[in-house]
């Protein structure tokens, strides 16, 4: 299998090639069915080099293969190649895994869709690039991957386009991930000029003899990257909106693998971090903790369902930057898997339920349907006790692991990271309450929703009227997009709310979510505390982290108070939640939906506000600046230059007496200066 | 005194003379076609194009690869004192040039017609790419200040004759800027081919003079460079010498904007390469610093002045103004990596840039107008297109995988060699230019279509056609630049060591990788691999 790595890659790739040139006349479903055949091919190859990577890596736990010589410039050189090592097959094997899940999925939730080959089209591109992103020998072959996931993104968060918010979060996601790409290419440069390669195998050598400052440079530009596409402050903007994407690419995307790869790429590095100046790390560790309690508060007031688990990636995947910086690389992987397994899970849960509702996402909506959608209840809840860090789920291990680091790093890091914790079991049993138990709310007219039911009128109000009510009726346009293209499709949606029949989704949305919720469970189990030989994932990574990974010296005690005191958190957060919306406290409800969680702390609408106000002005000032001033400087040499030769023309009347009188004048004139000087 | 004409090389079949000579002679033959016949004038004018296309793929076919120098001369005596020579001849920087110059203008010909007049319209055409091609393989300064002049006439008479609303203003605009750049130019040809003669004989060759360095003093050479600068800086634009170009690309029929943009811009950067760093080494070393400057500011002041217009032609043309930055930033980071990405870039530019006025133009076409307010929604009627435009937007936006990127990443890559912070500066432009092509893109194609574009046809075969060779230039130069960069780099190695054996300037090397088992001695990996 050893030179089959190229594989992994090529048959997404070949998938989307003939999906392009044939999907419309395959149609649905065999464009569906193409488009998961070959991301499972694409998992099959990955076991197989996996397993050849087990037996037969050799010393250095590496296979490499490369193609053909990308960009050669002088002494520049990057290869098209690729690095198999225990983390990127690691990183292989769930993203085609669950790639494959989420396309057999999408097979039932596109159901219908006009667009439906493109759909699978785009999903194969996307896993092309991710595989690219993640197996690149180079930095430059992941940089491929990292725009063209990117790029992927957009064409999928504005699929339903003729919707002006699906179309502008679109563009948002690209433009906001394009000021990332701004570090990740500055590092690119200081990497070749520092150590004369873009090859990780170089860079992985050579940092360790890196000047401290130069390695501080790279990893902190890398981290610039990072934190555009792994959604963390300030950067993380574009991720909520881009939940007006199909269900799928939220799960697919940007909950199990294409936003994980800031901190794929961190850990890649993780020599150079190692290499560079200790503030780094700190830093890292505390943007990331602050981003998990920042999400995780605006997540408490969500309504949409899609939103809810938007908030919530962008917390836990602030937890792995906090694993990061505290050195927890493996924890840092570790949690990255059961995370993609379990919020992989919710979403394509959440995506059940929308499906099942007529295309509603208003949780205030929902309720009561965990008997009449015992599959989808049933994963979802597994989900949440994962996410929740309830034991044995396997979130509570990887959760568990990192905060043991956070400790060490710093008590001050820990204690955001189990707020954090609490919060997470708190507004995520809000929302099962909300949707699976409780009563039946369904169709029942919402306060502020009900202004904008229709799409029109959503983008009606959201010209009209002030900021906070556009915000709402933003959150309102994607459903509403859906329920117009599924409806117009085939009937199978619903327009009116009232006429909401709950069902259960086919199989090919349910088997996903059977799958994934073992996962859910089990995944724990990579990396058992306490007993070596358990630490399976820590053992397999070793080779690829030994430079940057955090020595433990936390005592067991400590360990497993820790442990307690964060299970504990977590089921006291189930215990109020509960009470608040199982009980109908609407009271203490409403005081903890503050409007400032809700609307996100204000910082999106913030950015907007200065992006259309000063940074517009200063565009339109440096646009009119180029009409009036150069062009006008330049217009008017013209002016003066006509002018100027308006006045000489005169003198070129053409009439011969004006000439003769030109003569006769210049004559006299010569005449006196010669008598002048004939005289005097 | 009469022009002596007489062959020096006999022998082999002169092969860029006939790739020069080819489409006068088309020009000719299609202005003497029958005025009744004006269908059978395009069929000429093609097929003259088709062949004079076929051409320079056989000088490509031909190029010795590894060869850096000058191939291929033809050269004829002129006039005898002084001395000037047809003498033309192709390098791995001018090769790409001819190449590129071969396959545009069959597919602006064929991708948009115009509506009246079309015997004139496709021989000035043929006029203006004989002009091109001299410009492009001259080396004597006497022939290329003509061919560079010659190509003005053409695209004067294309502008003002085939053009939109403004078009006298524009073509009036262009003809009076470039000649003003030109003035100096003439100037500084004269004068450099008389003060470097000393009073022997004086020539017009370009690499006698450009061979012969220390002839003049760094003084005179600064400002000889200067003179020439402003003709290139006026051409590629410059910024703050820009504002001919978007009035003339908006206003210039769709063919006409592809081979203004295309082509006659690289004239400009071409003649930066040619005519700055070749012949004024000394002073391109002493000026590079300005001129990066300059690239920077056009980079981010184009992208600026692109995301506000509301003409979609003309956020073209000021996105041109953005990416001709990188092109003057890589040429004059004087580094192998930034001019081999800035010669990458002038062919991806033309590809790119192209392909994106003829969509504009096939838009136009259909709508009859190119006010990105008035359209709304096209990806709906037509999604064919709507693919099309994402893929050369995409390539404009430099996405990895696409022909912008490399180039892009070569010029940023070798800027930071030498001016680091420049360089540093310029990749904003890569944020600004998503932002201005993916806003237009959403304003243009997203959306749900009012009643007036709603049943915008799509493309059709024949447009698709003409689309098609773009397409898998952009996406083979994105994915295997090699071939291209193979044969761009001896002739760029080449100019850097030029301007290194003429100046104190040294190419910045890039430090090499130690090999693994030296470095593995001082870290801790060594543990593992000793195993």
């Amino acid at each position: 299998m050893r030179d089959l790595i190229w594989m992994i890659p090529a048959l997404p790739l070949a998938g989307f090639a003939l999906l392009l040139a044939f999907g419309k006349r395959l149609g649905e479903p065999l464009a569906g069915w193409l488009g998961t055949a070959t991301v499972a091919g694409s998992f099959v190859v990955t076991l197989g080099v996996f397993l050849t990577l087990r037996t037969d890596g050799g010393a250095d736990h590496r296979l490499t293969q490369s193609l053909f010589t990308w960009v050669p410039a002088g002494s520049f050189k990057a290869d098209l190649g690729f690095l198999v090592d225990p983390l990127s097959i690691s990183m292989c094997l769930f993203v085609t895994g669950i790639a494959a899940l989420i396309h057999l999925y999408s097979i039932g939730y596109m159901h219908g869709d006009p667009r439906y080959h493109v759909f699978f089209t785009y999903l194969n591109l996307f896993v092309f690039s991710m595989l690219m992103l993640v197996l690149g020998d180079n930095l430059l072959v992941t940089f491929l991957g990292w725009e063209g996931v990117g790029a992927c993104s957009y064409f999928l968060i504005s699929f339903w386009f003729s919707e002006e918010a699906n179309a502008s979060a679109g563009k948002k996601a690209f433009v906001t991930n394009r000021v990332g790409d701004w570090g990740f290419m500055c590092a690119t440069f200081f990497t070749f000029s520092a150590l004369g390669t873009l090859s990780y195998t170089g860079i992985i050598d050579g940092a360790s003899a890196l000047p401290r400052s130069t390695a501080t440079v790279i990893a902190l530009l890398l981290f610039v990257g990072a934190v555009g596409k792994s959604a963390q402050l300030p950067l993380y903007v574009w991720l909520p909106d881009a939940m007006a994407g199909p269900t799928p690419v939220s799960a697919l995307f940007h909950a199990a693998t294409m936003v994980t790869a800031g901190v794929y790429l961190m850990v890649r590095i993780n020599p150079v971090l190692a290499a560079s100046a200790h503030w780094l790390p700190t830093l890292i560790a505390t943007v990331g903790a602050v981003t998990a309690l920042f999400a995780a508060t605006i997540a408490l007031a969500q309504n949409d369902i899609k939103k809810v688990l938007a908030y919530s990636t962008v917390s836990q995947l602030g937890y792995m930057f906090l694993a990061v910086g505290s050195g927890a690389y493996v924890g840092a992987i570790f949690h990255m898997i059961t995370h993609a397994f379990f919020k992989a899970l919710l979403f394509l849960g959440a995506g059940s339920v929308i499906h099942g509702m007529g295309d509603e996402q208003d949780m205030r909506r929902m309720g009561a349907l965990r008997k009449l959608m015992p599959i989808t209840a049933a994963t979802f809840i597994v989900g949440w006790l994962a996410i929740a860090g309830v034991p044995p789920f396997s979130g509570f291990f990887s959760k568990d692991e990192i905060l043991v680091y956070a400790w060490q790093k710093s008590p001050v890091l820990w204690a955001i990271g189990f707020v954090t914790a609490i919060l997470t079991a708190f507004y995520m049993a809000r929302q099962v309450y909300l949707v699976f138990f409780g009563d039946a709310r369904w169709g029942e007219p919402v306060p502020e929703a009900a202004a904008s039911p229709a799409a029109n009128e959503a983008q009606q109000s959201a010209a009209e009227v002030d900021d906070t009510t556009a915000t709402d009726a933003n959150d309102e346009a994607p459903v509403a997009a859906h329920a117009a293209s599924d409806a117009g499709a085939d009937g199978h949606g619903h327009e009116a709310h009232a006429d909401v029949h709950p069902h259960e989704s086919p199989w090919t949305m349910t088997l996903p979510l059977v799958v994934l919720a073992v996962g859910a469970i089990v995944a724990g189990a990579l990396n058992m505390p306490f007993f070596d030989r358990l630490k399976v994932l820590e053992h397999w990574l070793a080779p690829v982290v030994e430079h940057g990974q955090a020595h433990l010296t936390v005592s067991s005690g400590l360990k497993v108070g820790l442990g307690v005191v964060t299970v504990v958190g977590a089921l006291v957060a189930f215990a109020l939640a509960r009470l608040v919306y199982l009980r109908g406290r609407q009271d203490v409800a409403e005081q903890i939906e503050q409007p400032v969680f809700a609307r996100g702390w204000y910082y999106d609408s913030s950015i907007a506000a200065f992006m259309g106000g000063p940074g517009r002005r200063l565009f339109d000032a440096v646009s009119w600046f180029d009409r009036t001033i150069i062009d006008g400087a330049v217009n008017g040499v013209a002016t003066l230059v006509r002018g100027g030769g308006d006045r000489v023309r005169v003198l070129q009347s053409g009439y011969v007496r004006n000439y003769a009188l030109g003569v006769a004048f210049g004559a006299i004139v010569l005449v006196g200066l010669l008598l002048s000087r004939a005289v005097f | 005194m009469s022009p002596v004409l007489a062959a020096e090389t006999a022998g082999s079949f002169p092969l860029l003379t006939a790739v020069v000579v080819l489409p006068a002679i088309g020009a000719l033959v299609t202005a003497l076609v029958s005025k009744r016949r004006p269908e059978l004038a395009k069929q000429c004018a093609v097929l003259f194009a088709v062949a004079t296309g076929a051409l320079t793929i056989a000088v490509l076919a031909g190029f010795d690869t590894h060869a850096a120098g000058f191939q291929m001369i033809d050269h004829v005596r002129w006039v005898q004192d002084p001395q000037i020579s047809w003498t033309m001849g192709v390098d791995g920087i001018s090769l790409w040039m001819v190449v590129l110059t071969g396959i545009l203008f069959p597919i602006a010909m064929l991708g948009a017609p115009p509506h009246h007049d079309e015997k004139p319209f496709y021989a000035w055409l043929l006029l203006l790419e004989a002009g091109c091609l001299g410009a492009f393989l001259a080396l004597d300064l006497f022939v290329f200040f003509l061919m560079f002049e010659i190509v003005l006439v053409p695209m004067y008479f294309l502008i003002s004759g085939w053009g939109y609303e403004g078009r006298r203003y524009a073509a009036m605009k262009f003809f009076l800027y470039t000649m003003f750049g030109s003035a100096f130019m003439l100037v500084g040809t004269v004068a450099l081919a008389y003060l470097h003669a000393k009073g022997g004989p004086v020539t017009f060759d370009l690499r006698t003079i450009a061979e012969h360095q220390g002839v003049l003093s760094p003084q005179t050479g600064r400002w000889l460079f200067l003179s020439f600068a402003i003709a290139f800086g006026v051409k590629v634009p410059l910024v703050p010498l820009h504002t001919w170009l978007p009035d003339a690309h908006t206003q210039a029929p769709t063919g006409g904007s592809v081979i203004l943009a295309g082509v006659m811009l690289k004239l400009g950067t071409y003649g930066f390469l040619r005519f700055g760093l070749y012949v004024f080494p000394e002073a391109s070393v002493y000026f590079a610093p300005a001129m990066i400057t300059l690239g920077v500011a056009g980079i981010i002041y184009g992208a600026i002045c692109a995301t506000m217009q509301q003409d979609l032609k003309r956020l073209v043309a000021y996105s041109s103004v953005a990416h001709l930055g990188f092109i003057i930033l890589g040429t004059f980071s004087l580094t192998t990596q930034g001019i081999d990405g800035g010669v990458l870039q002038m062919i991806n530019h033309g590809v790119s840039t192209g392909a994106l006025f003829l969509l504009v133009g096939m838009i136009y076409e259909r709508r009859h107008t190119r006010e990105i307010a008035k359209l709304k929604g096209l990806q709906r009627s037509a999604p064919v297109m709507a693919g099309v435009f994402t893929l050369v937007m995409l390539s404009s936006i430099g996405l990895p995988g696409l022909n912008g990127f490399v180039g892009e990443y070569l010029t940023l890559l070798g800027a930071f060699l030498t001016h680091r912070w420049w360089a540093v500066v310029a990749v904003t432009g890569v944020i600004l230019a998503s932002l201005y092509l993916l806003w237009a893109y959403q304003r243009v194609f997203h959306g749900t279509p009012d009643e007036a574009n709603a049943d915008m046809p799509d493309l059709r075969w024949t447009e698709r056609l003409v689309m098609a060779p773009l397409i898998v230039i952009i996406v083979f130069m994105g994915v295997y630049p090699k071939p291209v960069l193979d044969r761009i780099e001896p002739s760029v190695k080449k100019l850097v060591q030029h301007i290194e054996t003429n100046t104190h300037y040294r190419e910045p090397k890039a430090p090499k990788v130690r090999p693994a088992p030296a470095a593995g001695g001082q870290t801790a990996s060594q543990g593992k691999a000793g195993k």
